[in-house]
């Protein structure tokens, strides 16, 4: 299993579509950091972009990934080794890659401004955390679908579809209904429909660190007052794992009864 | 070696496999030949585990396969279309697909056989074609196991290559392996192999020594020998 994660990790380090991806997260660090040289501001406008993009690259670079290299992994599907492992150490592979991207396109510049000497290194922390999490959420999504669904064509599309859905999609239809069962008490509702989305947990995890409830959102807000920030930060961290281990056990389940 | 009972294979509404019973043991070369769509692909997927069966059993060595990857150890099996990661080079690709398995490997020979000295550290994205073939059965062979599997080995390959391939499989079948080769080209086939399992339309048509096949049919050679037999199936 060791071995399939080194090469994967190394197939994925040498793609250029990688380079292009840390050299983003360089280039808009960076001029983020010179146009304004305030470091929270500088944090801020980087957690809209990555929520936006994490998420995005994951999928797409992940069904691409695996419908690429699914000849290989067939190869390797003959060797004395599950299923399982050499799916895991495929996927760990891309995880980490694409995690080291954003710890280097994000990290280097804003370590290069001092962050670690200004108040804001756990909001760093933070970021670069949910960043990476968003990464391994959506790049193991992007696998569940490829593995699903043998036509790359359809694969891509679902997946564009699901990122579009989380992305845009989700927040509307939470404000419609919102909306519509205005008259009724919607904390617990509010709660449940922002656990079901791993951007918007990311979003306010983020959030409830800067402290900024007018950028925290309805469910944000409700959380911060219903829950408590030590607390909400825990239930969030919680779902967010449970983001990590349902599509898991999925995957599992599909690879035991799929034929290759 | 691989006993085959009762094997089935349905893709939804289509059946691929109807009910193949097969008996693979011994030592020599092993043609499993048949059309397009005949199941002959699926059912080397099904001994190699990747294609689970609808219904039948299949055991190696005496042991049911079903669940179980550890009687892989002693199969080597060269895939027909063969896709490596681009950014690797072909050397990466042998050292990571040498690490499967224990026991001693000889890629070595098998590059110099196959003359890839000067083509290992270059990025697969940057081989030929038939050198990614070649490459393919460096993996596919360098293990030395008792069974081998090849689907269109000589796919890419050119005439040396193919007359080197044909001498290293024969050397093998000497040393008492067991090689189940499928292929179109019916001249390989016939040069290879001693015995012939003919698949038409999910069923096992014939299986029996290559002479057997021959006489049977009264052809000149196995090309004329099949198609006699394909126009006696579908009359």
């Amino acid at each position: 299993m060791n071995s399939v994660l080194k090469y994967s990790f190394y197939e994925m380090i040498r793609s250029r579509w990688l380079f292009i991806y840390t050299g983003f997260y360089l280039l808009v660090s960076v001029a983020l950091i010179m146009l304004s040289g305030d470091s929270t501001k500088v944090l801020i406008s980087l957690s809209n972009i990555t929520l936006g993009i994490t998420p995005m690259v994951g999928i797409l670079f992940g069904t691409n990934y695996y419908y690429n290299s699914r000849e290989f992994i067939q190869l390797l599907l003959c060797q004395p080794i599950s299923r399982w492992k050499i799916f895991s150490a495929f996927y760990m592979g891309l995880a980490i890659a694409l995690c080291l991207s954003i710890i280097v396109g994000i990290g280097l510049p804003l370590t290069f401004m001092g962050i670690f000497k200004s108040g804001n290194v756990s909001l760093f922390f933070i970021l670069i955390a949910m960043a990476c999490m968003l990464s391994i959420i959506f790049s193991l999504l992007a696998f569940l679908i490829a593995v699903k669904f043998d036509n790359k064509v359809k694969g891509l599309s679902i997946a564009v579809l699901l990122w579009l859905f989380f992305a845009i999609i989700y927040d509307g239809l939470v404000l419609l209904t919102l909306l519509v069962l205005k008259d009724y008490p919607l904390d617990k509702l509010t709660i449940s429909l922002m656990l079901a989305n791993p951007i918007d947990l990311a979003r306010i995890l983020i959030l409830l660190k800067l402290d900024i409830s007018a950028m925290m959102g309805y469910t944000g807000a409700v959380l911060s007052k219903f829950i408590g920030k030590s607390l909400g930060s825990l239930l969030i961290a919680l779902s967010l794992l449970l983001w990590t281990l349902i599509p898991m056990g999925i995957l599992r389940k599909i690879l035991n009864s799929k034929d290759f | 070696m691989i006993e085959i009972k009762q094997l089935q294979k349905k893709y939804h509404k289509l059946v691929v496999l109807k009910g193949i019973d097969l008996d693979i043991s011994g030592r020599g070369v092993i043609a499993l030949l048949g059309p397009n769509g005949s199941g002959k692909t699926t059912l080397i997927k099904c001994i190699l585990g990747m294609v689970l069966p609808s219904g039948g059993q299949i055991f190696f060595n005496g042991e049911n396969i079903k669940g179980k990857n550890e009687y892989r150890n002693d199969i080597d099996y060269l895939p027909q279309i063969a896709q490596f990661p681009e950014n690797l080079s072909a050397i990466e690709i042998i050292e990571l697909m040498k690490s499967f398995k224990q026991g001693e490997t000889r890629e070595k020979a098998l590059i110099q056989l196959f003359g890839l000295e000067r083509e290992l550290e270059k990025k697969m994205m940057n081989l030929s074609g038939g050198n990614r073939q070649k490459i393919n059965l460096v993996i596919a062979l360098m293990h030395d196991s008792p069974v081998i599997i090849l689907d269109e080995p000589s796919t890419g390959l050119d005439p040396l290559s193919i007359t080197r391939l044909k001498s290293f499989l024969r050397n093998e079948s000497n040393r008492g392996k067991l090689i189940l080769l499928t292929t179109h080209i019916m001249s390989l086939a016939e040069g290879m192999a001693e015995k012939v399992i003919f698949l038409l339309d999910g069923r096992i048509r014939f299986n029996g020594m290559m002479t057997e096949l021959l006489d049977m049919q009264g052809g000149q050679d196995l090309e004329s020998s099949i198609a006699q037999l394909l126009d006696n199936e579908t009359v």
